[in-house]
């Protein structure tokens, strides 16, 4: 039992793989789209890009709209998803997130609800003033949630996944802007997608390589599949808008499309590598013994 | 760190160097709390046909053959020994899958234990993942009590379950099935702070004898969990058993965590902003 260098019970898993099914990750991506959906609503309408401002509420409501019913649906007992709010509970980040999802899903609709029907002006500004103050933690606790788990490769990631969550929701809300607006009033969304974009690749490139062999699951099986997805999508799709997104209603639509679908592969990457990292006792025991045989201790 | 409860904080020292491998301890406690069956399956590996810890079962008895001699001085007879051990919930001092748990549904109990209450858990799965040694699991059964509700329901049961260290049997003032069936008192149950001391007397008597790599798992208070409610003694390295060597409760990094993920968040603003300035539109 003593192959390559560590130890383990014929060779089973030391911690159990998490329960989560599909919906998480695609929660994941609908979540931090709609948090720097939001932001980007509001700070459009305060450099009075109404048109921007307008598609951003609506792509962050109706993100927003859709996280909800993703989450309940993974749970082992849907009906019991209102004892998320039972309690209020700062060492759990999945029990703050279900607070902050509360208060951006509920501002956020309210305020496409009234730009919708153009009701109750000022009420739509403190709605989307409230959503755009969720936005940020609601874009980037989903790395803190994965991070705070003895899976390793996601918590030794924990300096990096709030980062990458972060630029990978801010290319998401610029990308989805894109799609639906006239160039010329989606010039800051696409800078925001080409930036977002990267940002995120280059950070998921730095952290594989930091991380080492625990690592090594991102080189790997589905994780390093919808790794390569990721960056061919995301890195094309902003290639695009940057080169054609400004000029053409149809190139900002594809290359908008592209990035959000590189978005999407790129949380299923980092969901995938923590399923295969959890799976293989290597990546518990290892690192674990040798900080056990490290100088100064035991 | 020492917590206080209202009750004397209790839990198991399990003396793996008297285990013979009976597995009466799983069985009552499949008895006990009623814990399903979820199949069988033969493993090939020595005894074991348990495998781990899980959602149905709570006692798990190990089996590990070796070509080791039982002791070192000399006494070991002919090399070849067979390490037993009844692995259970370690009910953490400072628990990852009470901390991380969304509804309070996962508690500490006056006995200083961590319980999972089921008629408030939802079945979110966190404290799957969060758990250092991989006990806490959700049943993928079919649910046993009430039918699902039209809509959102579910046809199994969906909800985490793993020792509760016999709650009901210590409000009782009994002791755990595991431990009452244990025929070789290599399961005791009793105050931590006596089984503590019952497990360094013996760990030295063991030594002396010159027993091959005896060592206590869980029992010290510093270590990454703040110790075990339920430790071990173990005649191997804790990996050879399925143990992790060093687990460490993941909250331990939170307050960090979330100051990155206040830096993260702070950077979305300040992305979003700079994507306004500088060019036109």
């Amino acid at each position: 039992m003593s192959e390559n260098g560590y130890r383990s019970y014929y060779g089973r898993p030391v911690i159990k793989e998490p329960t989560w099914t599909w919906e998480i990750p695609t929660y994941f991506f609908t979540g931090g789209l709609a948090g720097a959906s939001s932001v980007l609503s509001l700070t459009a309408k305060l450099a009075r890009n109404e048109k921007l401002s307008r598609t951003s509420l609506y792509v962050g409501a109706a993100a927003d709209a859709v996280s909800p019913m993703l989450l309940v649906s993974d749970l082992g007992r849907p009906e019991r998803f209102h004892h998320m709010l039972r309690v209020l509970k700062v060492t759990s980040p999945m029990n703050l997130g279900a607070w902050v999802l509360l208060v951006s899903g509920g501002a956020s609709n309210t305020a496409a609800l009234l730009e919708l029907l153009g009701w109750l002006k000022p009420v739509k500004l403190a709605a989307e003033t409230v959503a755009a103050l969720a936005g940020p933690p609601l874009a980037t606790y989903t790395g803190v949630l994965v991070a705070d788990t003895a899976v390793p490769v996601w918590h030794e990631a924990r300096h990096e996944l709030p980062w990458i969550f972060g630029a990978s929701a801010a290319a998401s809300a610029g990308a989805a802007a894109c799609m639906f607006l006239d160039p010329e009033s989606a010039g800051p969304a696409r800078r925001l997608a080409v930036g977002g974009v990267a940002a995120e690749g280059g950070l998921m490139q730095g952290v594989s390589i930091r991380l080492g062999e625990t690592g090594e699951v991102y080189r790997r099986g589905a994780a390093r599949t919808f790794a390569w997805a990721a960056k061919t999508l995301a890195g094309t799709g902003a290639a695009i808008l940057a080169a054609r997104g400004g000029k053409s209603r149809r190139a900002a639509a594809v290359g908008g499309a592209m990035v959000l679908a590189g978005e999407l592969c790129l949380r299923w990457s980092v969901f995938k590598a923590g399923f295969q990292s959890a799976r293989d006792p290597k990546y518990t025991v290892k690192p674990q013994r040798e900080r056990l045989q490290a100088p100064g201790r035991g | 760190m020492s917590a206080t409860y209202e009750r004397e904080r209790v839990g198991f020292f399990t003396d793996t160097s008297v285990c013979i491998g009976c597995k009466a301890c799983e069985v009552a406690c499949k008895e006990w709390n009623l814990v399903p069956q979820d199949g069988q399956e033969w493993t090939g590996e020595s005894y074991d046909n348990t495998s781990q810890l899980d959602a149905n079962t709570w006692r798990h008895v190990a089996f590990v053959e070796q070509e080791k001699p039982l002791r070192t001085n000399g006494d070991g007879g002919v090399g070849i020994r067979w390490l037993m051990e009844s692995d259970v919930c370690k009910h953490c001092t400072h628990a990852a899958c009470l901390d991380v748990c969304p509804t309070g549904s996962l508690f500490r109990t006056e006995f200083g234990t961590v319980v999972v209450q089921e008629d408030i858990c939802n079945g979110c799965g966190y404290c799957v993942p969060a758990c250092p040694f991989g006990v806490i699991d959700k049943r993928h059964l079919p649910a046993t009590t009430d039918p699902p509700p039209l809509f959102l329901g579910k046809k199994e049961d969906g909800r985490v379950w793993k020792c509760t260290l016999c709650y009901d049997r210590l409000k009782g003032g009994h002791e755990p099935a595991c431990a009452k069936a244990c025929p070789t008192k290599s399961i005791q149950f009793g105050p931590l702070d006596e089984l503590r001391q019952r497990a360094d007397e013996r760990l030295a008597k063991l030594q002396r004898d010159g027993w091959n790599g005896a060592q206590l798992y869980g029992r010290d208070p510093d270590d990454g969990v703040g110790g075990f409610g339920a430790f071990f003694l173990l005649l191997d390295d804790p990996e050879v058993y399925g143990f992790p060597p060093d687990p460490v409760v993941t909250t331990a990094h939170l307050p960090q965590m979330y100051r990155t993920m206040a830096s993260a968040a702070a950077a979305i603003v300040v992305g979003v902003a700079a994507a306004f300035i500088g060019g036109r539109s």
